[in-house]
């Protein structure tokens, strides 16, 4: 996008104007299907708008870290596909992708969403090991807000793998034992255009900002992980207002996807 | 041929399918292709500049495949996520499979991608897989002289078998998978693999049988496509007019 471009969009964004029609800070309407995988151990599809995520997790029989030998694991991958947008390309990961997995995995693990103590089946022999990958089937933009909100979707959906009388683990029959989940994750990610702030950009609202901040929040409004991006700066100002239009968001999308 | 499968299907009876066009709003044209528990999303890019320029043709374009499993979308644990031999193998074969009804002359210095990704396989991927890629690159609007049906069949202890699924794959007796794709109207055969120990009167058998029983895959292709781009639908009529007045 080059400047003229992004100085009309930032002229449209003054008057309260984008492009899908909403509102500066509305996000768009979400819609989740659970098991959409059957060879998964749990799946949700996410859609939002022209966007779409579909997050898969599989639990694996693990040993555990030395250091926590009563404790589980658990890990988020992202990968974005060429299949979800023509911007990426294969081979390996670029920047973009890595950053929005690990933001993501980040969130979801600082948040203790998952009770890691609950995934121990031997202390220091036998663990579960959950892994969540996302999905991106169609992109168009804010990866990081819609991966959360997949990836705990997913894991609410998952059942753990049955194990029989010899302790043997069955991994392609599941038992009806749900995940121990503790708490709802979810990240808003604020974008900053010149002065105005604008949640949930299109791929292509997001070629145009200057900075953007990632708020991960717990059910109670806490914080659980912080990302800025983006080449302009923030002030504390800035960070003191992001903050309150993601809690704003936070309780708008808790309870819509209730 | 009474043979019993394990599910109650008749020998020539494949698994439910479900096809849909332009399930992805980003790509120039896309197909998602479900056959039992086997599931497949396509999105094509293209007709788009081909770099290196070392590898434009300037007589036709280039079609590239890349096929890709989730990592969830294996049995058992997870999959080790990225290409390997196996989907490069599968990629290429996918090309070869497509490539002989698309016009591609039409489109020098150029690639077509298509990429194809599954949320979860039980046998029959890559057959899947060329049937969801046809129906993108229809509904991206290339040039195309007819669809690519593609199923899998087979035998199991020398009864003639269609689709076989992962339990049948893995069947105790003497079992051969075929992945076949095929132009539906001249018959010709796009794809031909196979694993297992089989007498060659009845692999030739199972691909006299199996073709036309493979072929009429494309009338649900055919269908997703027509959902799409309703003929009955006022702007299609439109457009149709346009064009019978400007034959005039």
């Amino acid at each position: 996008m080059n400047d003229t471009m992004k100085k009309n969009f930032h002229d449209a964004l003054r008057k309260g104007v984008r492009r899908d029609g909403r509102k500066l800070t509305q996000f768009r309407d979400l819609e989740i299907e659970f098991g959409v995988s059957s060879t998964s151990h749990g799946s949700a599809r996410v859609k939002a708008g022209n966007a779409e995520i579909i997050a898969g997790v599989k639990i694996d029989l693990g040993t555990p870290y030395p250091d926590t030998p009563d404790e589980g694991s658990l890990m988020v991958s992202t990968e974005m596909l060429p299949l979800s947008h023509r911007k990426f390309e294969g081979g390996p990961p670029g920047i973009d992708s890595i950053e929005a997995a690990r933001v993501v995995d980040r969130t979801i693990r600082e948040s203790k969403a998952m009770d890691l103590k609950g995934l121990c089946i031997t202390e220091g022999e036998k663990i579960w090991f959950v892994a969540v990958d996302l999905m991106p089937v169609s992109y168009d933009g804010n990866m990081i807000d819609l991966g959360v909100i997949a990836a705990m979707a997913a894991l609410q959906d998952a059942r753990l793998p049955k194990i029989d009388k010899e302790g043997k683990v069955l991994l392609e029959e599941l038992s009806d034992k749900k995940l121990p989940l503790k708490e709802k994750p979810l990240a808003v990610t604020v974008f900053k255009y010149a002065d105005q702030y604008v949640i949930d950009p299109t791929e292509v609202e997001e070629r145009a900002y200057d900075a953007r901040l990632t708020i991960g929040l717990l059910d109670n409004g806490h914080l659980c992980s912080l990302q800025k991006g983006g080449e302009g700066p923030l002030t504390v100002d800035d960070i003191e207002h992001m903050f309150d239009l993601a809690d704003k968001t936070a309780k708008g999308i808790r309870k819509s996807i209730k | 041929m009474a043979i019993k499968r394990h599910d109650g299907r008749k020998w020539d009876e494949a698994r439910p399918i479900i096809a849909k066009a332009g399930v992805i709003p980003q790509a120039d044209g896309s197909g998602f292709f479900k056959i039992g528990d086997s599931t497949a999303y396509a999105a094509v890019y293209g007709p788009q500049e081909l770099h290196p320029r070392f590898m434009q043709n300037a007589k036709k374009g280039i079609i590239r495949c890349h096929y890709n499993m989730q990592p969830f979308s294996g049995p058992g644990s997870r999959g080790r996520p990225g290409p390997n031999r196996r989907s490069k193998e599968i990629s290429m074969v996918m090309e070869n499979a497509l490539s002989p009804v698309l016009q591609l002359e039409d489109y020098p210095n150029t690639v077509v991608d298509v990429h194809v990704e599954f949320t979860e396989t039980d046998a029959g991927s890559r057959c899947a897989g060329i049937c969801a890629a046809a129906i993108a690159l229809a509904d991206a609007g290339i040039s195309m002289k007819d669809m690519v049906a593609s199923m899998a069949v087979g035998h199991m202890d020398g009864d003639i078998v269609v689709d076989l699924d992962g339990v049948e794959e893995h069947h105790k007796g003497e079992v051969a998978d075929i992945p076949l794709a095929v132009i539906p109207s001249t018959g010709e055969i796009t794809l031909l693999q196979m694993d297992g120990v089989t007498d060659p009167k009845i692999v030739l058998k199972a691909i006299k049988t199996g073709r036309d029983i493979v072929a009429k895959v494309s009338e649900i292709q055919r269908q997703a496509l027509l959902d799409r781009y309703p003929t009955e639908s006022p702007k299609w009529k439109e457009i149709a007019k346009k064009y019978k007045e400007a034959k005039k």
